[in-house]
């Protein structure tokens, strides 16, 4: 009970803030960040305390609907992802109190950041419907002011508004979630969900309704294009935290319902979310690598997370229902690492992105370069980013990356006939995936801070403040530490497995030093990071040293190889779209019919060549920009219904009435 | 017991010895091979351990927009590279370390190595750099999902992706005639070609650098620098032809319990099979052109299908037994 | 027995493999090389499963294979190739990565069909019978992808090829050496009659003394 009560008294700490922030705009603004990452500290506590210590806190306090109160539970699972969410959310804080008061705050927006911060905290506490979705409402609600803050901006607008929509369709898909699996009964409190167990065509229905309300949220295709436009379009430490944890809190919900509250799943079950995750972290990542703005590379690099982490779980899904828990264990271990891995150097890499928009003023990729010079701790965190998002040994995304492999390895065994043919498709995708993720880290570090600035802005940057660089570094070792402790990290996760899928990771322990990471046991695979970073490091030294000893030591700096033709302007180097254009040949031509066209003068004359690019969104032409023209002809032709005369309106309440008696006369 | 484990740990040593000094003699024959075949005299075997040596003794020239990370990334790249070719069981399988990474970590790690080549490409600001760095960068997708999916055919058929795991099954089981083994065989050789810019995917001995891929990405290192780069580079090719021996013809590697003689009897089979191979890739470079650089996917594409044929023929198979 | 039946196991993948590389030519003789390779394959596994199953009969077929497909009809087409003219590279209506992939898809469903099919019967028949089924319909993917029409002739004369392999796997079908003649009868009429419409389409008559003056040869 302590744990609640912690909670809570920090969670009503936070939006007492917030409000008298609202309120007293001024003096108090200063108060959001300091309390904000208190609050993370203390909530963080609770949740490990929780998370190590196995007991379960529930409480119900009357406020709220008469019939149902408001429900609390605080177990493994919201544990665990509480984590996620106060580890993201103090590394923001930390990043909000280093901006500069003056010209990056707008007064009536930063409050709402201590209300988005226990929205989102809410959400994993919440143990009834109606709780629930209150507070996801309220986390949407506060994102999307968040986002509009700079209104006077019209793609912000835009971007705004297209994410209310689809916040608007994700929570109406949850509302029938939830309400399949009340049932007939009526009972909203989840403790008596989970004993009910719904008939399987209402289950298969609350799996799609429960998959279109969180995949909304965290960006499955076809239900992705508000992330691009939205998270870019917020201030970078709000994007980090609708990137990193947000996004996370969309697969609690996913979890929480397809796990806990659904009851033994179907085979088939797994499907929508391998077929939909696959695509989605092919298709985003494409999507990332022909992108020219910093921030929505990153954004697009989210949804090809959030894609990995629901192949993850869908194969979590199939091996449950076939009942070989170890192996559910191993994908659901994959799915939470990478969750938790995702929120650190996702956290890092937006507000890295802030710390170069902030010092150049810069977004588009073509503008920048050379900040390694300008900008250099902020340059070495944001390389461990980069390096961890691209699933590189020996960081923290390799660690989940291995477990999903392992996974997809063992998805073979699977009897049905439809799992085990998709699975050298799904090892491939994911495969294809990683190499896509780094081609497309490695095109957005090398832009933005290697080669020679290509902007005058760029030439004249600065260093981040040095609050925000403690949140950077922070980050920064996390990933290191989480890659190099991934088995603690997957020990400490036994407590949610146990609840999700029933079982641990079956190699737990079992590996020959205390450190490697073992997932079904030690004769199939062992990853043992400390070891493999030992031998690098040895080796490098050694090398070094030897090195060294051997060589001449001198060094000579002098002009870069320039072929006989030396100009020095920097626009001679490689730019984003160049560095994407071979991928941009081979994979965009099937993916987006991207179509080059170069426009040649003749010769004599004096006017520049140009290269236009042509490409198709499929899936916004199939799935917005369709249903938002027949919504509007829909509309168009149902506004007539504003202008009849009083006549109409007197015939259209009489047929009404008529109608209503006739079904009452002949239905008996 | 300490003397065994003694023992052991220098056999690790000298497997991470023998695969460092193995590999330049192994791109000599590959050099002089080619030469021959082109009826030239070529340039003696030992001579990739001469160029290395006057490398490390001239000075080091590097470009003003140069940064920390172009300085340090061949240290790193040799590094990873090394600790990658001495994790492939060689004349042993079982050593002291090799269970600290499987298949999966170990092309993850070469990856790595492959990144920050391409960082230090992209750090002087010319576009030669940021052709090869995006180049290989392409072929890295491409090659990947076959990596992955002839992983895949290797844990359906020897139950674990430890390499030294597979090893010993294909030395147990009989030499059984399996079109999967066939098709992944290919596959892999065609990863290898793509991932060490051979012919036909990049010409290793061009001058011309709108046709080269890994060449233009070291174009600004010299010295020692690179010196290691190109010692990275040799290793890398060890690594795949070991990788290739070890999995499709690992007849003759001493078991981890063998001594000393064992262990010597095992290197020599080793050493005998990695220059075979490394002639053999002489061959290959000579009687084949180098393709344009969109036409790879064609190629690389052919492994794609080969890998996925492999699987559904083992689950063919597998089936069969059931 | 074992390595019987990997060995046919491992012609019957080959002449898989082969279909696969008739999707991916760019070229009419490269196509007729590759459908060379895969009759010559067929004629290989058919004298295999004639020597290890002991029945003489198959023998003649894989002659019949050899001879016809593998050396007779390939020659003949590239005649008819260099002398009517036609085009020389192949018109794709899908690419050949698209194409490949979906042929990866059919033999997944092939494997997938059989093994839900024919469960009661022994393995290395279900095997040999999974192949043959994909390789049928990997020609008949071939002659819908590809505009062409002697690779449409091919497509068909190798899912002429994926049947055989299946007849000789399967016992009790005592007829095989008669079906194989009467369908390499068939065929040989099918790709003359193929020809005359075109060369009727492009010229308007097949008469040879017409054709002739068209070709600008007076006699």
């Amino acid at each position: 009970m302590l744990d609640l009560n912690a909670s809570g008294a920090a969670l009503g700490a936070l939006v007492c803030v917030a409000l008298l922030a609202a309120m007293r705009r001024g003096s108090a603004l200063a108060l959001v960040y300091p309390a904000s990452a208190t609050a993370a500290v203390v909530l963080g506590i609770v949740d490990l305390h929780v998370l190590l210590g196995g007991d379960v806190a529930t409480a119900h306090l009357p406020i709220g609907l008469p019939t149902i109160g408001l429900h609390l539970r605080l177990d493994a699972l919201s544990a665990f992802f509480g984590l996620v969410v106060n580890g993201g959310v103090l590394a923001a804080s930390l990043y909000g109190m280093g901006l500069d008061r003056a010209t990056e705050m707008t007064p009536r927006v930063e409050p709402l950041f201590a209300l988005f911060v226990a929205a989102m905290n809410l959400v994993l506490l919440a143990d009834d419907a109606y709780a629930f979705l209150f507070s996801w409402e309220l986390m949407s609600l506060a994102s999307w002011a968040l986002v509009i803050a700079r209104h006077i901006d019209s793609e912000c607008r835009r971007a705004a508004h297209l994410y209310l929509v689809m916040a608007t369709i994700g929570t109406v898909a949850l509302l029938f979630a939830f309400g399949g699996l009340a049932g007939q009964a009526g009972g909203y409190a989840f403790s008596t969900m989970r004993n009910q167990v719904p008939q399987p065509l209402v289950a298969a229905l609350i799996l799609l309704a429960a998959l279109v309300g969180c995949g909304s949220k965290g960006g499955l295709i076809p239900l992705h294009a508000w992330l691009p436009l939205a998270h870019p379009a917020a201030p970078s430490h709000v994007s980090a935290l609708m990137s990193g944890v947000m996004t996370k809190v969309a697969i609690y919900c996913f979890v929480r319902i397809a796990f806990d509250l659904l009851g033994p799943p179907a085979w088939w079950w797994a499907l929508p979310p391998i077929v939909l995750g696959v695509l989605t972290a092919v298709l985003g990542l494409l999507y990332a690598v022909l992108d020219g703005d910093l921030k929505r590379v990153l954004a697009y690099s989210t949804i090809e997370n959030v894609g990995v982490i629901f192949v993850a779980l869908g194969l979590a899904l199939a091996f449950r229902a076939n009942g070989q828990d170890g192996a559910a264990a191993v994908a659901m271990a994959a799915a939470l690492l990478h969750c938790l891995n995702h929120s650190w150097f996702k956290s890092l890499l937006f507000l890295g992105a802030g710390a170069v928009l902030h010092a150049t003023g810069r977004r588009d990729l073509d503008g920048l370069g050379g900040l390694i010079h300008r900008m250099p701790r902020t340059a070495a965190f944001f390389l461990v980013g980069a390096l961890a998002i691209a699933a590189l040994p020996p960081l923290n995304g390799f660690v989940s990356e291995w477990l999903l492999f392992q996974a997809v390895m063992a998805a073979p065994e699977l009897p049905q006939a439809a799992l085990h043919f998709a699975s050298p498709a799904i090892g491939a995708m994911l495969a294809l995936a990683a190499a896509l993720a780094a081609a497309c880290f490695v095109r957005v570090y090398g832009t933005v801070f290697l080669g020679r600035p290509r902007s005058a802005e760029a030439a004249a940057a600065h260093e981040a403040p040095l609050v925000q660089q403690v949140a950077l570094g922070g980050l920064a070792v996390l990933c290191v530490l989480g890659g190099l402790l991934g088995s603690v990290l997957a020990w400490a996760l036994g407590p949610v497995l146990a609840q999700t899928v029933g079982s641990a990771l079956p190699g737990d322990g079992s590996g020959p030093t205390p450190l490697s990471l073992v997932a079904f046991d030690p004769e199939r695979s062992i990853y043992d990071a400390p070891v493999i970073a030992l031998f690098v490091l040895i080796a490098s030294l050694a090398t070094m040293l030897v090195v060294h000893r051997l060589s001449a030591r001198r060094t000579r700096r002098g002009p870069a190889w320039d072929c006989g033709f030396p100009d020095p302007s920097p626009l001679t180097q490689y730019t984003a779209s160049s560095f994407a254009q071979p991928l941009r040949r081979v994979y965009g031509t099937t993916a987006f019919a991207a179509r080059e066209t170069v426009d040649m003068p003749p010769p004599g004359d004096g006017r520049p060549a140009r290269l236009a690019v042509a490409s198709v969104d499929y899936a916004w032409q199939a799935f917005y920009a369709l249903p938002a023209r027949l919504v509007l002809r829909l509309s168009e032709r149902l506004n007539a219904l504003q202008f009849l005369t009083i006549r109409r309106y007197l015939g259209l309440m009489f047929a009404a009435l008529v109608i209503l008696l006739s079904i009452a006369a002949l239905t008996t | 017991m300490t003397g065994d484990l003694v023992l052991q740990f220098l056999a690790q040593g000298a497997q991470m010895t023998m695969v460092l000094l193995i590999a330049p003699l192994a791109v000599g024959v590959v050099r002089l091979v080619k030469a021959r075949l082109m009826r030239r005299q070529g340039p003696p075997l030992l001579q990739v351990y001469r160029d290395l040596a006057k490398l490390l003794r001239k000075e080091s020239v590097i470009a003003e927009s140069a940064s920390w990370l172009f300085r340090s990334a061949p240290y790193l790249i040799f590094a990873l590279t090394w600790v990658a070719a001495a994790l492939v069981p060689s004349f042993a399988s079982g050593l002291m370390f090799n269970w600290a990474a499987d298949v999966v970590a170990l092309v993850a790690l070469l990856g790595a190595a492959r990144a920050l080549l391409a960082l230090a490409g992209m750090d002087v600001g010319t576009s030669f750099g940021g052709i090869g760095s995006s180049r290989e960068m392409m072929i890295a997708t491409l090659a990947e999902p076959a990596m992955m999916l002839i992983v895949l055919t290797l844990a359906i058929a020897a139950g674990t992706t430890r390499l030294a795991g597979v090893a010993d099954f294909f030395i147990a089981e009989p030499w059984a005639v399996r079109v999967t083994l066939a098709l992944s065989l290919i596959a892999l050789v065609i990863v290898a070609l793509a991932e060490n810019a051979r012919i036909p995917v990049d010409n290793p001995a061009t001058h011309l650098e709108l046709t080269m891929v890994h060449e233009a990405m070291i174009l600004e290192y010299s010295g020692r620098h690179l010196a290691l780069v190109e010692a990275a580079s040799h290793l890398k090719l060890v690594l795949y032809l070991s990788l290739l021996i070890c999995l499709f013809a690992p007849f003759g590697m001493a078991p981890a319990t063998a001594g000393p003689t064992g262990w010597l009897a095992g290197l020599v089979v080793w050493a005998a099979k990695l220059l075979l191979g490394a002639a053999l890739l002489g061959v290959w470079e000579v009687s084949i052109a180098k393709m344009r650089v969109f036409r790879l996917p064609d190629f690389v594409g052919v492994a794609f299908v080969f890998g996925f044929l492999a699987i559904l023929l083992a689950f063919l198979s597998r089936g069969a037994m059931a | 027995m074992s390595g019987a039946h990997d060995i046919s196991h491992l012609l019957a993948g080959a002449m898989l493999v082969t279909s696969f590389a008739l999707l991916y030519q760019e070229r009419v003789a490269s196509v007729l090389n590759a459908f060379a390779v895969q009759s010559i394959t067929l004629a290989l596994a058919v004298a295999w499963t004639a020597w290890s199953d002991n029945r003489p009969d198959l023998f003649i077929t894989a002659l019949i294979a050899l001879g016809l497909k593998g050396i007779v009809i390939p020659l003949a087409l590239r005649r008819m190739v260099e002398r009517l003219g036609i085009h020389r590279q192949v018109e794709k209506v899908v690419g050949v990565g698209p194409a490949l992939l979906v042929g990866l898809a059919l033999t997944g469903l092939a494997q997938a069909l059989v093994a839900k099919v024919a469960t009661g019967t022994a393995s290395h028949a279900r095997e040999a019978l999974a192949l043959a089924l994909a390789i049928v319909l990997l020609g008949f993917l071939m002659m819908i992808v590809r505009r062409n029409a002697v690779t449409q002739v091919v497509g068909f004369m190798s899912m002429e090829n994926g049947l055989i392999l299946a007849a000789t796997g399967a016992r009790g079908m005592p007829l095989v050496v008669e079906v194989s003649v009467a369908f390499s009868v068939l065929i040989a009429l099918f790709v003359f009659a193929v020809f005359v419409f075109r060369i009727r389409e492009r010229f308007d008559t097949v008469d040879i003394e017409a054709l002739d003056r068209m070709r600008g040869d007076r006699r």
